[in-house]
Order: C-alpha cells, then structure tokens, then sequence
C-alpha cells in the first residue's frame, strides 16, 4: 500500500451530498482484471462529461485551477452505495489523494485505507467553512491535510483536527501490508479454528454430518 | 460460540453475540480480527482477488470455506447469448482460478448458479450466526438468515483469501422495530424503503443494524432477505434478522446445511443467539407498519420515496439550500414534475429480478397481478430469476408460461440490469420501474431513470405502461 504523512495542495469543493460509487466509477467501465490504469479519464463520468461526450464546464473538476487538485472537499455521505473499489482507483487516478467530508459510505471509507487514500472527517460546519474558504481564493489557496500530526489546515491558515484510529494511522505513515502483517497471526488464527470447530463444526465442514 | 464463556451476565444484543464469537484477535480502536466462516466470490472481482494472492506467492487460507459462482458479467438472454467479451475473460479467469485452488465453483447453467445474495442462503452456505463476506455491498442480504454478513472492498478479498480473517471496527448498534400488520399489497420491500425514506440514506452509517418487530417475525424467510438487502441503502454494513422456526424451517435439508444429528446441535446453539430481553441499543427506530402504502422512488437516491399515491416533491417548498438543489437535480434528472401525482408516470421498462427481489416468492407475487392480463406493448419487460434453482422452481409451477403469455421476457438468472454491469442496459431517458435496489444516476445504463418498487408493483407497472398503484388494477378479463 501507498503511505501518506502529509499534503499540501489545491482542493476542490464537490459539496452535493451522497455522491455513490456508481457516480464516482460507472460499471461498465470497470469490468476486467485489466482495468487498473484506465479509469482515471471515467472519474464522475455523468458530472463531468455531456451526453455528447464533451466536458461540463460547469464541473468543479473541469475548472483551473481545481483540474489539478489533489484534495476534495465533500458533502455528507459521499462514497455510499456500492462496494466498488475501483472508486477509489479511479479517484487516485485523477490525481486524489485525501477527501475531507462530514462522513463517508462505510466500506468506500475502508478502501480508501486499503489503497493509501485518507478520508478525513470533519464536523459538517467545519466542511462548509473550508469549501468557502477554498471558493473565495478561486481555488488557489492551498489546504494541507497532516496524518502525522491530525490536523487540517486551510487557505487562510485555520486548523481544524481530526481523528483517524491510531492503528489505522500507523499502516498508512508505514504503508503496512496488512496480508503480511496478518500472517505474522497465522498461529492464532488456526488456534481459533481449532477451538471453533470443537465448538460448531458444521462452520468448518460446510454440509457436513454427524 | 455459546455465550456461556461470557462472565458478564448483562443483556447481550444479537450483534455481540455475533461479533464476539468471530473474535481471532482484539486490537486497539475497538477494532478485531474477526474469523470469516464463509466467503462467496463472483465473476466481477472473484478472480482478481485470487490472482493476487497466487501472485504474492500465497495460498488460499480455507477453500472448503470459499465458494464462487457467475453473476454480475453474464448475459440473461436465453442462451446466455450476447455475454460481453470482457464477462467471458472474468468467467474463464474465475474458473481457472477457483479449480486451481480447489474451491468449488457454481457455474452457468447448474444448480447452485445465480446472484450470490441468493445462491447462498439458498444452498445453506449462508448459515445463522456465520461471518459471511463478498465483494459486493449487499452481502447483507444473508442477515435475513441471521448471519452477520456484510460487503467488503477487493483489497480485502485477498485479505479473507490468504488468511481467513478479515479486521473490522466495532459499529454501534441500531434496532429497528417493524410493528403491526401489513395492508394487503404491501410487501417487505416496501417496509425497508418506508424505513430508508424515514432515516435517511446514511441514517445508518455506523451501525449493524437488527431488524425486529411483528412484521419482521410474521415475515417469512425470503421476505427478510428483502429487507436486509436493502440495509446499506440506509448506510448500514450489516443487517440482520434473529434466526426462528422458520429459518430453520427453510434451512434443514439445504446442500450446506448440517445435517443429522449436527443439525440438531447446529439449531440448539442458534436458539442462543437472539438478542437477550433488557439488551440495549445505540439508537432504535420504531415503524408503524400499518401506516405504509406501496412504496415507489421518485429520485437517484432510495431515500427518494413515497408513497404510490403521492405526489412528487415540489423543491419550491423546500427552505434548506442544498436539499432543495438537491432534489431540482433528480427532478431533472428523473424528467419529472414538481408536485405532480407519481402515479400515471408512464414507463418504458419492466425489470423483475436482483438479489433484492428475484426469489421464488418475488416471482410469484409478481405472477399474481400478471397472470390472465397482458402487458401494455410500449413497455419491455423482463423477468430475470436469481438463480437457476429458482429459475426451475418457477419453470415447474408453470410462472414462466404466464409471464411469457402477458408479453414479458423470461430470461436466464444473474444481476442483469440491476446495475449493467454485463451490458444490460435501460437506454438514456427511459423510464424504468425495477425491483433492485439502487436508483442512483446512471445505474441501469447512462441516463436511465429507475423507479425502485416491489415485485407487485413491478408487474403492475408494465400491464398499465405506467407507474400504478397495484391496488388499483382492474380485475383481470
């Protein structure tokens, strides 16, 4: 996995709320085992492309200087729906790296760590305040996001802190393989399914008799 | 596990009895390694998650624990005709992949094949109290069978491949009451989208969510699967329903169940596991069943709903700035009137099917109001069974005849137009009255429009040609 410590970039605001992965990542173009590489260009195809196939002007991401932000702000529940993680590449693709919002979808929120992305969550008013302050300097002010020392810092220099769980914390700063990490376990997990199968053997044998 | 080794005797809520009998290992931030007794894996990241573990030079940690089968990239035609080139590599992948490493695989036209969410709890591989996972966000959908199951990202595929386990953060809990008796045509789906349009579709973020009440209990099994299917529409991982005599009832006798005297064991312990009486919940929701109507959504997100006699929301009454621009997009984008009746909105597609409401008991609700009428000639409307168990189960009490006879396609069982990912598509600006789950933009194709209703409600649309309170239909000639 990617780590993370801290960024300093352009932020764009994308404040609607419950943006889903369908909107993030459209199906049809994440079906394959070949995909990785080739999303980026769909990233919110419905809000940034016209039916024609042209670009929507009017998407944030479509505009100077936000084309190039590397941080989005986000209104609430953004990432709900499906469990896509191409959602996640597909935003990495295009060049994001943390999403601030007052709340995400759950497993959306979970695959963003698995793949070096951080979601930041921030109390609702404290969003609406920095995609502000983000549209008053056009954009070009810089927002840093910092995992080492939990804290977002906004054009005009506000800090606001936020919490990720330490452990969670830990793997992104180290950019942890978690498989590895778990296997290091392997001794306690074959421990539990030995107790287990004592306990429900017919978890272990699946259509099994006795 | 039996709850036996808990020293404390405080009131334990089915979800911690769930969660802490899978606990392999607890970590700081009220985060576990939790065990993971079943894993089902389809076409569409089923053999991307293998080749990634076989890459990394890994083994799968339990294939007797792991099963596959073929649903989101095959074609529903009869014949499977038209399966898109990239479905047929996920396939040959899958198969590759899942024979390579001794799991055992239900593929396309044997019994056993169908959308995960209701091959599993129709094979019994989905068992109560089981830790189900998928790569796929209704994989709560097993908690109508009592199981805690919920979706999970690709990354952690392989994570649950190599090592059996998968870590999770404690939720909070939610209750959720359903009380009193349904009026006549309404249905599960319907009490679930009421309960989305009444907390919202991150309403339960957060939380495992348990799902009781009169209605839940009077409910029969497929019912409940309907219902939790739908609980990460309100934002909610896990939902789940404790496990009666009629789960066990349509359990016994299943291809994975246990079976003998393992069976009787199996059943003692399960009768454990709901929740003690005095458990308390984080947050709890009470929902006057009674006062539920047909339920059918007007917008792009399944919070978006009403009742079929109702009227679309006007966004001029609407005081909040972004809620109101909010629902001027999904009127613009649904090609809908402010304020007026939904009812009579006409429809260009009927899709009966999902892991949503594609059971036997779907098509047969749906039968019902079809059965002797025909469907109005503007519409095209598919029945797409969930899988080939129901699709035959079905075929032998003769429904598929009168679908066909009213005008409907009766295809082979998958995802299908749900969400398109096999090339299924509602065309752009046509209307779609579907018995899936999600009416989000873009979702049945670019562009299309989706009104998510019950199977009842589904079937009406398309004698009518437009969105119809089945209540309302006239007698069959």
């Amino acid at each position: 996995m990617k780590s993370f410590t801290s960024l300093t970039a352009i932020a764009a605001p994308l404040m609607r709320a419950n943006i889903d992965t369908d909107i993030v990542i459209p199906i049809h173009r994440m079906v394959g085992n070949s995909i990785r590489g080739t999303l980026g260009k769909w990233c919110f195809t419905a809000l940034r492309y016209r039916p024609d196939g042209s670009e929507n002007p009017e998407f944030v991401l479509n505009r100077a200087p936000y084309r190039d932000a590397e941080i989005l702000v986000t209104g609430p529940n953004f990432g709900c729906g499906s469990s896509r993680e191409p959602a996640v590449w597909a935003l990495q693709e295009m060049g994001i790296k943390a999403i601030i919002g007052s709340g995400f979808g759950d497993i959306f929120y979970n695959n963003c760590f698995q793949n070096g992305v951080l979601p930041v969550i921030l109390d609702p008013a404290v969003v609406q305040e920095i995609a502000e302050e983000i549209e008053q300097t056009q954009g070009t002010g810089r927002v840093t996001v910092d995992l080492e020392n939990g804290q977002v810092t906004t054009p005009s220099g506000r800090q606001h802190a936020f919490a990720v769980e330490p452990r969670r914390r830990a793997a992104l700063i180290e950019g942890l393989d978690e498989i590895s990490a778990t296997l290091r376990r392997d001794a306690e997990i074959r421990a539990f399914q030995a107790r287990d199968r004592a306990e429900r053997p017919w978890i272990h044998v699946p259509g099994g008799e006795e | 596990m039996p709850d036996t080794t808990r020293k404390n005797a405080a009131p334990r809520t089915m979800f911690a009895k769930l969660w802490d009998s899978h606990v392999v290992a607890e970590l700081a931030d009220d985060t576990a390694l939790l065990h993971v007794d079943r894993h089902i894996l389809h076409d569409l990241g089923g053999s991307r998650a293998l080749l990634d573990v076989k890459e990394r030079g890994l083994a799968v940690h339990n294939p007797e624990l792991t099963f596959a089968t073929i649903d989101h990239t095959i074609s529903s035609a009869p014949g499977r005709i038209g399966t898109i080139a990239r479905g047929i590599e996920l396939m040959k992948a899958l198969r590759e992949e899942t024979a390579a490493a001794g799991i055992r695989l239900f593929d396309v036209d044997q019994p056993g094949q169908g959308i995960v969410h209701v091959m599993g709890p129709e094979l019994g591989i989905s068992l109560p109290a089981s830790l189900l996972v998928c790569g796929d966000s209704h994989t709560c959908t097993h908690g109508g069978i009592g199981a805690l199951a919920f979706g999970v990202g690709w990354t952690e595929l392989a994570h649950v491949i190599a090592t059996q386990t998968l870590y999770q953060r404690r939720p909070r809990t939610m209750l959720v009451r359903f009380e009193g008796k349904p009026a006549p045509g309404v249905t599960p789906k319907d009490l679930i989208l009421a309960l989305i349009g009444t907390v919202g579709t991150d309403g339960g973020t957060g939380y495992a969510v348990e799902y009781d009440g009169s209605a839940i209990r009077d409910m029969s099994v497929e019912g409940r699967l309907t219902v939790c299917n739908l609980s990460v529409e309100l934002g909610a991982k896990m939902g789940f329903i404790a496990p009666d005599e009629k789960t066990f009832a349509y359990l016994e006798g299943r291809p994975y169940a246990p079976k003998g005297a393992l069976w009787l064991r199996a059943v003692e312990a399960w009768l454990r596991l709901p929740s003690d009486p005095g458990a308390a919940y984080d947050r709890e929701v009470l929902i006057d069943v009674g006062r539920i109507a047909p339920q059918i959504t007007w917008g792009t997100s399944p919070e978006h709903v009403i009742s079929v006699d109702g009227r679309i929301p006007d966004p001029a009454g609407i005081a909040d700035e972004d809620r109101r621009k909010a629902v001027e997009r999904a009127l613009d984008y649904m090609g809908l009137q402010a304020g007026a009746a939904i009812a009579g909105t006409p429809v260009d597609w009927v899709f009966i099917g999902s892991c949503t409401n594609s059971r036997l008991s779907d098509l047969q609700a749906a039968a019902e109001v079809v059965r002797g009428r025909k469907v109005d000639p503007r519409v095209h409307a598919w029945v797409v069974p969930g899988s080939e168990i129901v699709k035959r189960d079905a075929e032998a009490e003769g429904l598929d005849q009168i679908f066909i006879e009213a005008g409907f396609e009766w295809r082979e069982p998958g995802c299908s137009m749900c969400l398109a990912s096999n090339g299924e598509q509602v065309p752009p600006e046509q209307r779609s009255v579907s018995t899936s789950n999600r009416n989000f933009v873009g979702r049945q194709g670019p562009r299309a429009r989706t009104h998510l209703a019950s199977p009842a409600m589904a079937a009406a649309a398309a004698i009518a040609g437009a969105i119809v309170d089945v209540r309302s239909l006239e007698d069959a000639p």
